[in-house]
């Protein structure tokens, strides 16, 4: 059995929980804690190690999605996930600018881990206060041949474009 | 018992906290990689101090404060180089060339930049050795401790987010071509045109740092402004390679099984 694993990253409560829970075909196998500081109280839970989720393609091949902790007191996992990915896709709340400094930040870092192939997604892009893709490329300063994408990680097709592209600029890659 | 340790694990905060609360007489010797500075207190306050890249002698510290010409700095370097600083204090002040009150300006902003500049250091080995004091013919002040460690504190956080900004300072910087932006006819403090002249594919941001003699805090304040406000541009520096793109890690190594299984993949997303 071959395995390829691919990393979703981002700041905390960007949607990487969600973003795997709606391609995995089980249940994503999260490791959650109720969240102890104040500033950080967004949600009621968030990820202290890493959530798995699974793809699987055929008979010879898995796809696993890595998950990364948000809350930057656990970014020590961040090199142990890198390992050995296929490539990465970073999340960004489209709603919250104040988290897009931290996305910039997990970026440079993933991409200094392991310069493999990887896209952004404007998540949330639902919510009524979410920034315009564009917009954000200019805030994040992303060059234009990065793969920015408009996310909603609550809807499958949505998720679905987004590792579509990953996997595109990975054959790109193989191809030059 | 002499106080000893390294900023890594005892902050400068952490210390000027503790000289301030222990009403502590002594100097203070921090030795960082490449630079080294010393501080004296007199009863928890700043006596002194003096950044030991940089000459501290009076004249050196009113030319830096702009309160001397550099042909004024010439002449007393000639003629009064032997000439303690209160001496030399008292003749400037005799002559014309400064008022007392200048010269007790720039001592303090001179002390309290050094100081500013230790909260930014990440490692140093320092010495606290009670009761000595600084040299005899310095000129000594006395600046309570509570505002320099709010305000270093205050730097120290403002450092970090500049920190996340410019990550690294291997970088270049270029100009950019935005149509109609023209640096002449933009406002820039004396510091900003340095850093600027500078400005060169050729030329890492370390470089520039230490040709302009800038401190980290103020140097990626400039760089920050003149990038915030579209000027320029971070660039890798000319001549410096790339880094290679990585292959993606797969189970399989020939190039054609490879392609394979990435659009099974794609395959099989698709079908989801």
């Amino acid at each position: 059995m071959q395995t390829v694993k691919m990393v979703v990253t981002g700041p905390f409560s960007s949607g990487k929980t969600q973003f795997i829970q709606t391609v995995s075909e089980i249940d994503v196998v999260a490791t959650e804690r109720k969240i102890s500081s104040e500033s950080e109280r967004i949600k009621e839970t968030t990820t202290v190690a890493m959530d798995f989720g699974r793809i699987t393609v055929d008979d010879d091949l898995v796809l696993y999605l890595f998950g990364t902790p948000g809350q930057k007191r656990f970014d020590f996992m961040w090199e142990i996930l890198s390992e050995g990915m296929l490539g990465f896709v970073v999340m960004v709340d489209s709603s919250r600018p104040e988290t897009f400094r931290e996305a910039r930040r997990i970026l440079e870092t993933f991409r200094a881990y392991a310069p493999t192939p990887y896209v952004v997604t404007a998540n949330k892009q639902d919510l009524e206060d979410a920034w315009e893709p564009d917009d954000m490329r200019i805030a994040l300063r992303l060059s234009p041949e990065v793969k920015l994408l408009p996310c909603i990680s609550t809807n499958k097709e949505s998720v679905k474009n987004a590792l579509l592209e990953l996997l595109y600029s990975i054959l790109e890659r193989m191809e030059s | 018992m002499a106080l000893k340790g390294n900023l890594r694990d005892f902050s400068f905060s952490q210390l000027l906290n503790l000289i301030s609360l222990a009403k502590k007489t002594g100097t203070l010797e921090v030795h960082g990689p490449n630079k080294a500075a010393s501080i004296s207190f007199d009863s928890g306050k700043l006596s002194y101090a003096q950044n030991n890249k940089l000459d501290h002698g009076l004249a050196a510290i009113l030319l830096r404060s702009e309160k001397l010409t550099d042909k004024q700095y010439q002449v007393i370097r000639e003629k009064a180089n032997n000439i303690g600083d209160k001496e030399l204090g008292l003749m400037l002040i005799n002559s014309n060339y400064v008022t007392q009150e200048e010269i007790l300006d720039s001592l303090k902003n001179e002390f309290v930049s050094t100081a500013n500049d230790l909260f930014t250091w990440e490692e140093g080995v320092f010495h606290f050795e009670n009761n000595v004091k600084p040299a005899q013919d310095k000129i000594s002040l006395l600046i309570s401790l509570e505002n320099i460690i709010i305000e270093g504190s205050r730097q120290l956080k403002e450092l970090e987010q500049l920190q996340d900004e410019i990550p690294s300072l291997d970088m270049a910087l270029k100009f950019t071509d935005n149509p109609g932006t023209n640096i002449r006819n933009v406002n820039l403090s004396v510091k900003e045109w340095r850093v600027v002249s500078f400005i060169n594919p050729k030329n890492t941001m370390k470089q520039i740092a230490r040709t302009t003699k800038l401190n980290d805090l103020e140097f990626r304040r400039i760089v920050y402004s003149l990038i915030q406000a579209g000027l320029v541009e971070l660039i890798r520096p000319e001549g410096a390679e790339p880094p290679s793109p990585k292959i993606p890690t797969l189970p399989v190594e020939d190039s054609e099984e490879q392609k394979s299984l990435v659009n099974r993949l794609i395959t099989r997303i698709r079908s989801l």
